[in-house]
Order: C-alpha cells, then sequence, then structure tokens
C-alpha cells in the first residue's frame, strides 16, 4: 500500500514535470503570434498593485488583440514582489518565453531589478507606474508610460506646504524600498525649498518591506509634533502604519505618494485612512484625452460593479497601446526596431494624457492628480500641473 | 541622533515594548515546546500562526460567525493541522536522522506557504476590527490600546498553564519523559504518538492564540505574515534557551523590548531593526550557548 502510494506520487510528480515542459516548447517560432511579456508582482507584498496593472494591460489586449495581421499574446511573469525574484521572472520571459517586449513592473525595485537584463538582451521594456528615475536613466532599453519621482516629491511638497500650511514635516519611509527612499528625498529636497528652512524635516523614520509595527517610530514622531507626516511605501504597510498613528493619538494629515491607491489600503487601514491624501496620475471622473474617454467605457464595461478606476489600471492601459502604437510604426516584431519606433513616440494620445518619450526614455508629464480618502473611497481633491 | 525624550514618550515605547515582545513570547512557547520534547526545529511554526490567521480571517469575514465561535474554531483547526502535519510530515521520519527532519519541516513550511498563496491568493486581507480591543485609552500624554494590555496577560496566563500541563499533569510528565529518553520511554510502556500529537496540537494552538492577538493588533493577513514572526520567535525561544518555556517567555520579552527602545533611542538606525535580532542572538550565543535558562548539554559517550 505505502509503495504503491509513493509510487504514484513519483509518477504524478514526473506527469506534471513533463507537462510543464511540452506547455512551453509548443508555442515558440509561432510567427503567427507576437509575445508581449507582463512582469508583475502577483504574489507577495505588492499583489493589489500588480494585478491592477495587468488589468489595465489586459483590458487593451482584449480591445486591440492584432497588430500587424497577428496575434498579440500576453505572457504573464510573477516577480512575487522580490527584488531576487524579479531578475529571474525578466530572464524567464526573454529566454525561454522568447517576448517581442516586456511591459511592466509596478513598483520601481522591481523595474529596476530587470532593467540590466533588458538591456543585455536589448529587448525594449515598458515601466507603467514605475516612478523612480533610476528605471530609464542610463537604460536605452527601458521606457514608462509615467511621470517621475522629482516630479511627484514636488506635487507633495507644494501640497504640504501650501495647501495644508505646514512647517514641520515627519517623513516615514521604507527603506528597503527605492521607490520610498527616492520619493521621500525628491519631497524633502523640495519642501526644504519651498519653506526656506533646512531643518523643517523634524524626524524621519525608516522600516523594512513587510514590517507590521511602527508603534516605535510613531511615538518618536509623536514627539517632535510635526504639522503633517509624509509616508510614500507600500499600500498594506501604509495602512498599518496610518492606524497605529491613529491609535497613538497623532492627529496631524498624513499623506503619501501613488502606491497607495488600491483597494487593501482601504480595507485594511479601514476608517483610520479617511483623510489620507496622495499624489496619482489618472482621475476617471475627468479623463484628459478621448482614449481616456474609451479607457473609462469599456472598464466600466467589462467591471460594472467596481467604484472607481485606479490610476495603474491606466497606466497598464496605456504602456500597452503605445507598445501597438510602436510596433504599428515598426512595421515588425523585431525588439531592435521596436526599442527605435519607441525611442521616437510623439504626442501619442494615452488614457492618462498625451504622451511624448524623451531622450531619457520617460514620458514628460507635467500634471498630478491629487485624491484623498473620503468615505471609504479615493476621491478628487485637485490637479497640479508644474511646469519646470 | 538621540532624542531628548519626555518621560512619556518613554513610558509609551516601554508599553509598546511590552505588547510587542509577549506576542513574540508567546509563539515562541510554541517553538520551545516542541522543540524541547522532539528536539525538533519546526520551522513551520511561523506557517501555523499564518493558517491560523487565515481560519480566523475567513470564520469572520466570510462565514459571518461570532467572534467567539470563530475563536474556538481556529484554535481547534489549528490543533488539528498541527497534529496533521506531524502525521503526515514528521512521523514517517520518527527514525530517520534529525537532519531529516529539518529538511521536512522546511518544506512544510514552503507548501503552507505557497498553499495559501495558491487558495487565498497573495492579496492582503483586512482582518475584522476590535474596536473593544483597538480603541486606545489616552491616560496623560500615553495611548494604550486594551490590547497591548491583554496581549502580556494572555502570555502570562498561557506560560502558566503550560507549565502546569507539564509539570503537573500525565501528559506533561509523558511529554517530559519523552524528552529526557525516547526509548527508554517507549519500553516504559508511554504512548509516545499520541504524547508527540498532543505536544504539536498544544503547539500549534499557542501559535493560533499568537495569532488571533497579531492580527487584532495588526488587521492584514498575507500567505506570508508568518515568515519574520517565525524567524522572530525562533530568535527569541533560542535567545531563552531552546526547549525552556519560561525561557522562551524571557527571549519574547528581550526581544520586543530591545527592538522597540532601539528605534527609540537611535531614530536613525531604525530600518537595522530587524538586524538588532540576530545581533543580540549573536551576542547571547557567544557568552552563553544554550541561552539564559537553558539547560547544559552532556553529550553522552
Amino acid at each position: 500500500m505505502k509503495k504503491s502510494l509513493s509510487l504514484l506520487l513519483c509518477l504524478a510528480l514526473v506527469a506534471t514535470m513533463t507537462a510543464g515542459c511540452s506547455g512551453s516548447s509548443t508555442s515558440s517560432d509561432n510567427s503567427d503570434v507576437i509575445k508581449v511579456g507582463v512582469f508583475e508582482p502577483l504574489t507577495g507584498a505588492n499583489a493589489s498593485g500588480g494585478e491592477l496593472e495587468l488589468e489595465g494591460v489586459q483590458l487593451a489586449n482584449q480591445l486591440h488583440p492584432e497588430v500587424l495581421g497577428k496575434k498579440v499574446e500576453l505572457v504573464v511573469a510573477d516577480n512575487k514582489s522580490d527584488k531576487a525574484e524579479a531578475t529571474t521572472a525578466a530572464a524567464r520571459l526573454i529566454e525561454k518565453d522568447k517576448v517581442s517586449a516586456i511591459l511592466g513592473s509596478w513598483g520601481s525595485s522591481l523595474s529596476m531589478a530587470a532593467g540590466d537584463i533588458v538591456k543585455s538582451n536589448k529587448i525594449p521594456a515598458i515601466a507603467l507606474s514605475a516612478t523612480n528615475p533610476q528605471v530609464t536613466l542610463g537604460n536605452d532599453y527601458y521606457f514608462r508610460v509615467c511621470f517621475l519621482d522629482p516630479f511627484q516629491g514636488t506635487v507633495m511638497a507644494n501640497y504640504a506646504y501650501k495647501t495644508l500650511g505646514a512647517k514641520k514635516v515627519a517623513i516615514v519611509q521604507e527603506v528597503s524600498n527605492d521607490y520610498s527612499v527616492g520619493l521621500a528625498k525628491f519631497f524633502t529636497d523640495s519642501f526644504t525649498k519651498l519653506s526656506g528652512d533646512a531643518s523643517a524635516i523634524v524626524s524621519t523614520g525608516n522600516y523594512n518591506t513587510g514590517d507590521q509595527d511602527f508603534n516605535g517610530i510613531l511615538t518618536n514622531i509623536k514627539a517632535t509634533n510635526p504639522d503633517v507626516i509624509f509616508a510614500p511605501g507600500n499600500y498594506t504597510e501604509s495602512a498599518l502604519l496610518i492606524k497605529q498613528a491613529r491609535a497613538l493619538g497623532i492627529t496631524c494629515p498624513i499623506i503619501g505618494g501613488d502606491t497607495w491607491e488600491t483597494n487593501e489600503f482601504i480595507t485594511v487601514g479601514g476608517a483610520d485612512v479617511e483623510g489620507a491624501v496622495m499624489s496619482t496620475f489618472f482621475d476617471d471622473t475627468n479623463p484628459p484625452t478621448e482614449a481616456g474617454k474609451t479607457f473609462v467605457a469599456e472598464y466600466k464595461k467589462l467591471y460594472p460593479d467596481r467604484q472607481n478606476i485606479p490610476a495603474v489600471t491606466a497606466l497598464g492601459y496605456d504602456g500597452y497601446m503605445m507598445l501597438m502604437d510602436a510596433i504599428q510604426r515598426a512595421g515588425s516584431a523585431d525588439p531592435q526596431a521596436i526599442r527605435d519606433a519607441l525611442a521616437t513616440t510623439t504626442n501619442f494620445e494615452g488614457a492618462t494624457g498625451v504622451i511624448t518619450i524623451n531622450a531619457n526614455g520617460d514620458a514628460e508629464k507635467n500634471s498630478a492628480i491629487v485624491k484623498v480618502v473620503k468615505d471609504g473611497k479615493f476621491t478628487y481633491l485637485d490637479t497640479v500641473t508644474i511646469t519646470q | 541622533m538621540v532624542v531628548g525624550m519626555t518621560l512619556s514618550t518613554f513610558l509609551q515605547q516601554l508599553i509598546n515594548g511590552l505588547s510587542l515582545g509577549s506576542l513574540y513570547a508567546l509563539i515562541a512557547i510554541g517553538y520551545t515546546m516542541v522543540y524541547g520534547i522532539l528536539k525538533l526545529i519546526n520551522f513551520a511554526h511561523g506557517d501555523i500562526f499564518m493558517m491560523a490567521a487565515y481560519f480566523a480571517y475567513f470564520g469572520i469575514s466570510v462565514f459571518f460567525l461570532p467572534w467567539y465561535v470563530t475563536f474556538i474554531i481556529t484554535i481547534l483547526l489549528t490543533m488539528l493541522l498541527g497534529a496533521g502535519i506531524e502525521r503526515m510530515a514528521y512521523r514517517p521520519l520518527r527514525e530517520a536522522p534529525k537532519t531529516s527532519l529539518l529538511i521536512s519541516a522546511i518544506g512544510v513550511s514552503f507548501l503552507l506557504e505557497n498553499l495559501a498563496t495558491y487558495l487565498f491568493s497573495g492579496k492582503p486581507q483586512a482582518f475584522p476590527e476590535f474596536p473593544v480591543m483597538t480603541t486606545p485609552i489616552f491616560v496623560g500624554g500615553l495611548s494604550i490600546q486594551p490590547v497591548s494590555i491583554v496581549i502580556p496577560i494572555v502570555a502570562f496566563f498561557l506560560m502558566t498553564v503550560l507549565l502546569f500541563i507539564i509539570n503537573k499533569t500525565k501528559v506533561g510528565m509523558a511529554m517530559r519523559a519523552v524528552s529526557v529518553d525516547y526509548d527508554t520511554a517507549k519500553l516504559m510502556g508511554i504512548k509516545i504518538d499520541n504524547v508527540i500529537s498532543s505536544t504539536f496540537a498544544i503547539g500549534s494552538g499557542l501559535a493560533a492564540v499568537g495569532a488571533l492577538l497579531w492580527c487584532m493588533k495588526y488587521p492584514s493577513v498575507l500567505p506570508l505574515m508568518g515568515v519574520v514572526p517565525g524567524l522572530k520567535c525562533f530568535i527569541a525561544a533560542v535567545i531563552g534557551g531552546i526547549g525552556n518555556v519560561k525561557g522562551a517567555v524571557l527571549g519574547g520579552l528581550i526581544l520586543g523590548f530591545s527592538e522597540v527602545l532601539m528605534v527609540a533611542f537611535f531614530p536613525s538606525l531604525t530600518g537595522y531593526r530587524d538586524a538588532v535580532a540576530f545581533i543580540i542572538l549573536i551576542i547571547i550565543l557567544l557568552f552563553l550557548p544554550n541561552g539564559i535558562l537553558g539547560k547544559k548539554q552532556v553529550e553522552k559517550v
């Protein structure tokens, strides 16, 4: 009995392994298909963000399943919210799945982890909502459709200084996350410049991805009595952080960046995240372009029950559409040709705005949406345009 | 940089440390108990803790059971899970070298993490709120959540109960016998399998209580939520002297207090908080290789 059971298990194991192999080897060299890799965190700490972007890419793929008369096939790779896994996932997309281009990832750290791989394999990649400058800097193969953190930091510093009238700011950053550290730094630079006060940042606290207890940091911050807390970071950690801040009796406004705009921020944070303010890329109640209106209408058709459309979903849509535009203009699915076409993208009408790719591979965007959590929903507050 | 600290800030940090440390202590007791009896480091302990959090989440948020029913079901299910894991993954290896058992434990840990990711998705779920436990009471500048007081009380209560079970009951006597000499215990007619199953059930039950209190304080449930607490509580158990229940509580408290107090006194080093756990571990093991309350191991030739 025992022996037959183990034999059965062995057989099952072999069967699954061979099934895995055969599945991967069938579809290569099929010239009727253009493969596009989608590289997202679908499990782990950033899973919600990855899923939202993926939904945008898939929606765009449903609406525009073909380019150059060929079917576009999405190959989804999970980078597990982990920098080491991100490298493996990107390498697998390129080497095993032989994709022509890659979309993603949510999270600057994860995108940066894949940077060297796309560069050395000469496969173009489009970051959707990764805002850290380092993602595209010095990498001719990484592009992006969203704005950058120096800009986002300025927007939030302006909001804190001008709208909230803050003089003293406390910063809490996710120290193992390049996005969070970068954004905190740009905010600090901008805020000290605006206020003319070099000691305007009264306290800085660091935490690590996955931390759940912030009481120590927050107790320190409470003692410095700031007017506002700027806490860019992952949504789960941030929601817990805000909850603990309120439980400690910290009443000042708490503001953050684009990564907060996920459903889990509100479900985990509950009533305590009411009034939390963040900058983001897109406001579904007022799409800036015709493409944006189409996107909103199609999204509502697909998900009639959802209350609002996350900005990163719109960016997922834009990334896919911009890639299709480039493939169309390149006239081929050759990665190098796609890269060259992407680099010359001008006045492409995306859902989140008109995109022109500059010499760094970044979308030139100069306006951001500020949203606030109100009655358990992300609600439009302001549009901030900064001309540099 | 040391912030000029007021008394109330310092007291607040002590409260933070006490509740965090007691949580570590609760989970560390389960670790240490299994080790004490079986000499097995049950690396799946953190993941059993995670499964307990999901049981409670499903009970309240999905099946809408009253909280007290959910808590009882959660503890029972987790005990069953712990005993089941022992039956499936450890018992067949009873006669095998300890390393095989250890590797089997790591395997169970990965299995549970991936199973949870597959079944419950990798997205965090919001644990239901318990306003009675979390609404803070403000006492002269201090903010105290009732749960922060409940956690240490529960931890000490369960420690006492466990010590009573181990020292005063028949099962406990059998457990001690098994821990001293496995083969002789068997010869004396002790039903080894039952003793080990109950050890795992009790250890997992403690993880379940830890998970319930943890989630009241940090209300998000994730498939990988058990990894860091599992590691920290293992460290706590080793610091206190692995195998010793009082040591686990002591280790948990030391760890919780040192983490929070490091944040309090060296705010610029807060990012290295996790490293503190390991530094303390190394220092203590250098001077007290068996932990603070651990017994000296005598190698029999």
